[in-house]
């Protein structure tokens, strides 16, 4: 005969998973961490998206990521109009490897700092404690994602602004897809830091091999599985490679082309791209929940 | 009063499996009543923690159950009645105080009104602005005993609370705890402090290597008071003694014969030893200390001096 470590529900007033994320966004939203790694990618991503190219617009000259492009079609991503391709663009790479980084900090740093101990010793379950801390992690990816969105629209109406250009912003259709994908993918790496996070119980663990994953390891698989065929099926299955693909073939990305973004490909259709990418959606926190359920807490 | 708060019946923890297994808890059975102030005595590594993990569900027993206000351990509804603070506090360094608090009140579902009453019950509510990384250890171990304190639970479980604290420190910290045994607090506090314990505790259940040795009140640990004399020529000192006091209540120590009786007898024996023409050299009271107690115990390894520890505790009285 054992302890149970789990039931259903709370004699508390209320819902557990509920009381549970709002103390994990109270949290969440103090620290410093949080805010410097959200900063980190809006500054990056409009400087890539937008301030590097529109000074190569406005200077006439072609550079390294934007030879081969001509003016207007370099323009034309700098518009509201180009909004629903610019948006995601920067994500499955960038942006996923930041939302890893923070998944991979929040739930990491409770095991070191022992606030995973404490937070169990309060009432709500495991399983409680766990949904409300992926909920709020959630909402988090969910405000990047629309503070993205933000700075890319007033960076967009800046430069068609100041280039007496259209305002005018694309297919609402079109702007709802790109968003939704958006946040599909910085979920999905978020997810998948908060499970290394969980497996190392360390930030830095995780933060370090979630990264050579995600930058290193599978570019270099991908580079591998041209020649090998069971490596190139084996890259089909990866996270990035579904990232990559779900944004690419939205925007109609050529991947090897000089101009193309680093990350985009074209590796799987975009059915496929999106069910794998539902498929981790699914997958990490499952297993992340299996891992917290099952393990002592020292 | 007799009405147990927590209970545990061979609860074991082992690491590792085969033959290279080890028992960091091994067949611990205790009960906590409430509104006692219950210590869980001994040394570092003896499994103290473990158990208390055990009791709050943090980790799973390898056998044997751990039961909280009659219902089993781990439970969301028996930790919710639970106040711990387990191994040192476990809070976000960059919030202050005051947030530390409010984020386990909302994972209680409780009111952000009790921080501020938990704040002030353990001085720190003119601190509790400032970030947690910036107190010093005495009010890092304050903030989790808040921490426990919050949503009035039913027992309150302490582990080691003066742990690295300053004698000012240590002292606020069982003024506290004395503190909340008076409002009838049930509290489960252990320690490796002898003196602590002996100091505010009701019960103890000693624990060495895993294994819980005994289980007993305080003053029935320490065995009462002996009387011990000094007499010459010692034999004869110690037939008179034997004499007076029967076979079983007397003990030779040294060249001291240390005796089993009430303190009102002293007079009785050294009116005895003298009219017999001893030389009486000294004629005291000697009090066990919980510290001798437990050496004795933990050092031998053996779970009393003679057999049942219960029987022979209430016998040494």
């Amino acid at each position: 005969m054992t302890t149970v470590l789990e039931t259903r529900d709370d004699t508390t007033s209320g819902n557990p998973v509920l009381h549970s994320t709002r103390a994990d966004l109270l949290r969440l939203r103090k620290w410093p961490a949080v805010w410097v790694t959200v900063g980190a990618w809006l500054a990056l991503n409009a400087m890539f998206a937008y301030l590097f190219n529109y000074i190569t617009y406005s200077s006439g000259d072609t550079n390294f990521s934007t030879e081969g492009e001509s003016r207007a079609e370099l323009l034309a991503g700098l518009l509201p109009s180009g909004l629903a391709h610019t948006i995601p663009q920067g994500m499955p790479l960038f942006g996923g490897a930041i939302m890893m980084v923070l998944g991979a900090i929040v739930a990491g740093n409770g095991y070191g700092w022992g606030t995973w101990k404490t937070v169990l010793t309060q009432g709500p379950s495991r399983t409680s404690t766990l949904l409300g801390s992926l909920s709020a992690t959630s909402v988090l990816v969910a405000v990047v994602v629309a503070a993205t969105v933000v700075t890319d629209y007033a960076m967009s109406l800046a430069v068609a602004v100041g280039q007496s250009q259209s305002t005018a912003l694309p297919a609402l259709g079109d702007l709802a897809q790109s968003v939704g994908i958006a946040f599909l993918v910085m979920e999905m790496w978020a997810l998948a830091g908060y499970l290394l996070g969980t497996i190392a119980r360390s930030p830095a663990v995780s933060v370090g091999l979630g990264l050579v994953w995600a930058l290193v390891i599978e570019q270099l698989l991908r580079g591998v599985g041209g020649s090998l065929a069971w490596v190139d099926s084996f890259t089909h299955v990866l996270p990035g490679t579904a990232a990559g693909s779900l944004v690419g073939q939205m925007v109609g990305a050529k991947p090897g082309t000089p101009d193309a973004t680093p990350g985009l490909l074209d590796a799987l259709s975009y059915d496929r791209a999106l069910l794998t990418v539902a498929a981790y959606l699914v997958v990490l926190p499952l297993t992340t929940w299996w891992m917290v359920r099952r393990r002592d807490v020292t | 009063m007799d009405d147990p708060v927590v209970q545990t019946k061979d609860l074991t923890k082992a690491y590792g499996k085969g033959d290279g297994a080890r028992l960091a808890v091994d067949r611990v059975s205790m009960t906590v009543r409430r509104g006692e102030v219950y210590g869980f005595l001994g040394p570092n590594g003896a499994g103290k923690t473990t158990t208390l993990r055990m009791v709050l569900g943090l980790i799973r027993p390898t056998a044997g159950s751990a039961t909280v206000l009659g219902r089993p351990a781990g439970v969301p509804e028996t930790t919710a009645r639970i106040g711990a603070l387990i191994e040192g506090p476990g809070f976000y360094p960059y919030l202050s105080g005051r947030d530390n608090l409010r984020t386990m009140a909302r994972y209680r579902g409780l009111p952000d009104a009790l921080v501020d009453a938990a704040l002030e019950r353990v001085d720190l509510a003119d601190r509790g602005d400032d970030k947690f990384k910036s107190y010093s250890l005495g009010m890092k171990q304050r903030l989790g005993v808040a921490a426990a304190l919050m949503g009035d639970p039913d027992v309150i479980v302490l582990d080691e609370p003066t742990n690295g604290l300053d004698p000012a420190g240590m002292a606020d910290m069982r003024a506290l705890i004395v503190d909340l045994a008076r409002g009838g607090q049930t509290v489960l506090l252990s320690s490796h402090l002898l003196a602590e314990v002996e100091e505010i505790c009701d019960r103890v259940g000693v624990i060495a290597r895993g294994t819980l040795l005994v289980e007993s009140t305080v003053s029935a640990l320490r065995g009462g008071r002996r009387l011990r004399v000094v007499a010459t020529p010692l034999d004869r000192a110690l037939a008179i003694a034997m004499r007076i006091a029967g076979e079983e209540a007397v003990r030779l120590d040294g060249d001291a014969v240390l005796l089993d009786v009430p303190a009102e007898s002293t007079p009785h024996v050294v009116r005895a030893l003298v009219t017999e023409g001893l030389d009486v050299h000294e004629a005291r009271i000697s009090e066990r200390t919980l510290e001798e107690v437990f050496f004795e115990m933990t050092d031998t390894g053996l779970h009393a001096p003679t057999g049942d520890p219960r029987t022979s505790l209430e016998a040494v009285r």
